[in-house]
């Protein structure tokens, strides 16, 4: 599996972007923080956060007697410099063709 | 990364993974020639890579002119700072203090650490964390939340583009307007 692949694998389940969103609302949390807002076992979060780790996309550090899960969004970036720029350019200039159009001045 | 709300939370981490030796991503940190090239595009210069070694971040020719198209001036220095640790080409830690907002400076200096961890096949990984205790508002900037008001993509963007340059040989986006140092 590409690093990539890995990325899509990861954010293609509700359970990681959600566990996504809640460190990008507040980062740096533990396990416990984390499983306090899902109906789920200890064990099916850590796994969740086993597979955003595998990606990339969560960083552990230590600090004191606890582990603390960091959102790394450099994957995300990647992913967006490799696959999204290249599909809304077109678009993105299309727009603003459009905006010369409408606005009479020539392209 | 780091968006405050309520409780404070003052550490951000950023890694990426790159097909490079550890003594080319060190290089590429440390070395004026190569800070040129990636990122936001000013020279960065150690003066002594041991702790006490004073740094500085220093506008390039296009933000000069970017700033002076958005109507404020741009410091010579933008960014200053001084070294904590250096253990090339593992680790550096540096003290680090955005000058290029009057806003930002205000808010001090914070501790900027590089980790750069030999992996297999070729693989190195670099890991930036920054302790932006006290610095709410660089907090926000070094997101790149404000990347569509010119202010850059932050670390992820200056990451993603540092991989760019060392795989690849040239950066993300050679258009880029910030990254014609």
């Amino acid at each position: 599996m590409t690093d990539d692949d890995r990325v899509f694998k990861a954010l293609a389940d509700p359970t990681r972007r959600f566990l996504l969103d809640q460190l990008f609302a507040r980062d740096g949390r533990t396990l416990t923080e984390l499983e306090s807002g899902l109906e789920m076992s200890r064990f099916g979060v850590m796994k969740h956060l086993r597979i955003l780790e595998d990606a990339g996309l969560v960083v552990t550090r230590r600090s004191g007697r606890e582990k603390l899960h960091f959102l790394n969004p450099v994957p995300i970036r990647l992913i967006h410099d490799r696959w999204i720029d290249k599909y809304t350019e077109r678009q993105v200039s299309a727009l603003a063709d459009l905006k010369h159009e409408l606005e009479g001045e020539t392209a | 990364m780091t968006i405050n709300t309520g409780t404070a939370v003052t550490t951000q981490v950023y890694r990426v993974y790159i097909k490079a030796t550890p003594q080319a991503i060190w290089d590429a940190i440390t070395k004026p020639e190569w800070t040129e090239r990636y990122g936001y595009g000013g020279r960065s210069e150690y003066d002594d890579l041991r702790p006490g070694g004073a740094y500085r971040a220093l506008a390039s020719d296009a933000m000069k002119k970017a700033g002076a198209e958005m109507g404020f001036p741009t410091p010579e220095v933008i960014v200053d700072g001084e070294v904590i640790e250096a253990d090339a080409p593992r680790k550096l830690v540096q003290t680090w203090r955005m000058l290029m907002d009057p806003d930002i400076a205000a808010e001090g200096f914070t501790r900027l650490t590089y980790e750069i961890a030999e992996g297999k096949g070729g693989i190195t990984k670099l890991t930036v964390t920054h302790d932006v205790e006290g610095a709410p508002k660089l907090a926000v900037m070094i997101t790149g939340e404000l990347e569509d008001t010119g202010a850059g993509g932050g670390w992820s963007w200056v990451l993603s583009d540092l991989k760019s340059l060392l795989e690849t040989g040239s950066p993300m986006d050679p258009g880029n307007p910030l990254n014609q140092g």
